[in-house]
């Protein structure tokens, strides 16, 4: 919960022009200058966009960030858990003394320690975030290949071709995505496609995301393909002689740059949470490796004695979740343009 | 409106036709794509102990080694007319719909499905209803009231709700409405009809964290789009003629919100299974989500198949449903198609 407020506020002090700058000068920008303009007067979105940089350089920095502030993630503590309840104590040096209720964080320790087995929870936050942004950015990805690849096709051809990928998108957003992918993990054996363990996993789980969440994008791309081939720089391009891949990946695409980044910023919260419920449930990223719907899922057995064993892991995912959001939703925002300047 | 009903009704069965199809491809050609033999996939149902004679009945009995359309074949004669497994001499009868054998517990699956049915069903229906009065009431207060500090705590609390996985919501009320601070009963399920007080004490908190987050997404939909109905000219002509503001509101601004929320609910209660899966789990309640959940730990690869392939049913017929109930809302529905 504080990250984003802290955030929006450093947001404050970095761009205090943004307020009194180029109010009224819309006469000649494009439309890609007014959103950036609106953007950047939209603190909150601001904020979320300033919190996923901070993530995408923590879980690149992993390494380098968990050597400095903490210990490698899967290294035992055990000197400093109560044998009993599994509970972090609060004086390692005194086994009688009882539980420590803010779960040892400390200079030592910055987000405590995991009970039973004691390992560096801020080591395993940080890499958590890279698995939870790996999947999500890779399962994006792929969700928007396939979904702009087929709403153009569907949107600029028309006629049968609409009907069969339309119907294909409703049928697509019918399905059980979350059962859907419990089966294809079980069915799944390690070994599959050349890949093992948790490259086998993140890969699975990318390729269900992708397959199944494509028509969000597909939809999308459908209905402004749709108003943008009645326009005039399409008519001159075919009256010249271009061809339809020309019309498509020339004329077309780069257009639809701008709705397509939009909507996925805000399909990457969802496929967060898909890959932090699949591990929760256990068939998504299997252990020792730190994922942060795994932590969730252990946090179930010791939620009496180590109730932060539940908050940390949550608030991580809440955090990344709420960021992208916040950016998602400013962005549409900025180039909605319906939305009055 | 016969002609529509029945338009739709072709097209559900045709749908059914293809989830189940899906279903089968993933449970029978995704795992032999991914380079497993017919050895390993009938080790896969085998059960307890795999013995190579076992595989071998294993092949025999659900035909593993026969051309892929056969075998999709005996797969829906299963769900229709029901199968025979053989079991050395004695023969086991999976009666229809056969949504599969569990190998391992000896156990038709179709049955324990029906049994933890209720379980789930009591989660769903609960949460959606508190999930569609409290999402739109809140909505639509919100867009009447924009600006009001309800309207920016809602609209906070919303954009946190969409934000929070049904499981950190779940544990939290756990760790600490439960267990810290003793204000909640321990969940679990009691069937309503032994004491309809004990159960719904215990789906309370269930229904809560289930509920949050649709009710979230539906705050925020019901106030957009409220807003921006309430910005149309008929709204100003209602007005200007006099009527009274809640008749401008109810009538003439909630109705066309509502139309495309009921699109939404539909689609949302078909998935609201997946949800529930995650709401079983951490309040360990023996629904068909766990049910599933717990066949992944063992293994039990036919619980898995009957339960996602029941899963994708339901979707199917709430959407049918909720198609049937639109067009009889929106008379304009009918004649588009």
């Amino acid at each position: 919960m504080t990250a984003p407020l802290d955030a929006s506020e450093s947001a404050d002090r970095a761009e205090p022009e943004a307020i009194t700058h180029g109010v009224r000068n819309t006469a000649n920008r494009s439309l890609r200058q007014i959103a950036w303009q609106r953007f950047r007067r939209d603190k909150v979105a601001l904020g979320g966009g300033i919190v996923v940089a901070l993530l995408v350089l923590i879980a690149l920095l992993a390494p380098l960030l968990t050597r400095w502030f903490g210990y490698p993630p899967n290294e035992f503590h055990q000197s400093l858990i109560d044998p009993l309840t599994g509970g972090v104590l609060r004086d390692p040096s005194d086994p009688m003394g009882g539980l420590d209720p803010m779960g040892g964080i400390s200079a030592d320790h910055l987000l405590g320690l995991e009970p039973v087995n004691g390992r560096d929870l801020f080591s395993r936050i940080v890499y958590g975030a890279q698995i939870s942004l790996l999947v999500a950015f890779g399962a994006t990805v792929l969700c928007v290949v396939i979904g702009t690849f087929l709403g153009v096709i569907a949107g600029y051809f028309g006629g049968w071709v609409d009907a069969v990928i339309s119907r294909a998108m409703d049928i697509f957003l019918a399905f059980p995505l979350l059962l859907f992918a419990i089966a294809l993990a079980g069915v799944i054996p390690d070994g599959a496609f050349g890949l093992q363990g948790n490259g086998l996993r993140v890969g699975v789980i990318i390729f269900i995301i992708g397959f199944f969440n494509w028509p969000y994008i597909g939809r999308i791309v459908r209905g402004q393909t749709l108003t943008l081939k009645e326009r005039e720089f399409v008519e001159a391009a075919r009256s010249l002689g271009a061809s339809n891949s020309y019309i498509l990946f020339r004329e077309l695409l780069p257009n639809l740059v701008t709705p397509i980044l939009v909507y996925s910023t805000l399909l990457i919260p969802t496929n967060i949470i898909f890959e932090a419920s699949l591990s929760f449930l256990g068939v998504g990223i299997n252990p020792p490796t730190p994922s942060w719907g795994g932590m969730l899922s252990n946090s179930l057995q010791y939620y009496t004695t180590s109730p932060h064993f539940v908050i940390i892991p949550g608030l991580a995912i809440f955090i990344t979740v709420l960021a992208f959001n916040l950016l998602g939703d400013g962005l549409r925002d900025a180039f909605d343009p319906r939305s009055t300047d | 409106m016969i002609a529509y009903i029945l338009r739709r009704l072709g097209a559900g069965a045709l749908l059914l036709v293809i989830v189940t199809l899906v279903t089968f491809g993933i449970f029978y050609v995704v795992p032999r794509l991914a380079g497993q033999t017919t050895e390993q996939l009938a080790t896969m149902y085998v059960g307890r102990a795999p013995t190579p004679e076992a595989i071998q009945a294993t092949i025999d009995r659900l035909g593993l080694d026969q051309p892929i359309a056969l075998q999709f074949w005996e797969f829906l004669k299963g769900i229709f007319v029901g199968a025979e497994y053989q079991f050395g001499r004695n023969v086991v009868e999976c009666s229809a719909p056969c949504f599969g054998y569990s190998f391992q517990n000896y156990q038709e699956v179709f049955p324990e499905i029906v049994r933890r049915l209720p379980v789930t069903f009591s989660l769903a229906i609960g949460a959606a209803v508190i999930w569609l009065v409290g999402g739109v009431t809140v909505g639509m207060v919100s867009a009447i009231k924009k600006g009001s500090v309800f309207d920016r705590i809602a609209m906070g609390i919303a954009l946190a709700g969409v934000s929070l996985p049904v499981f950190f919501t779940g544990l939290l009320a756990l760790a600490f409405l439960v267990h810290a601070w003793g204000i909640f009963p321990s969940p679990g399920y009691t069937p309503f009809l032994n004491n309809p007080v004990a159960w719904a004490t215990g789906l309370v908190l269930p229904w809560l964290t289930l509920a949050f987050l649709h009710a979230a997404m539906y705050a925020r939909q019901t106030r957009a789009g409220m807003l921006e109905t309430m910005g149309e000219d008929y709204i100003r002509t209602a007005r200007a003629k006099g009527l009274k503001e809640r008749t401008v509101v109810f009538k003439h601004g909630l109705r066309p919100t509502l139309t495309p929320i009921l699109t939404i609910f539909g689609l949302d209660l078909g998935l609201v299974l997946g949800g529930a899966v995650l709401t079983e789990q951490v309040y360990s309640l023996n629904g068909i989500g766990r049910y599933a959940v717990q066949a992944i730990v063992q293994s039990d690869l036919p619980v898995i198949l009957g339960v996602t392939l029941f899963g994708a049913f339901f979707v199917v017929v709430c959407n049918l449903i909720v198609d049937l109930l639109y067009a009889w809302v929106d008379p304009r529905v009918r004649v588009a198609g």
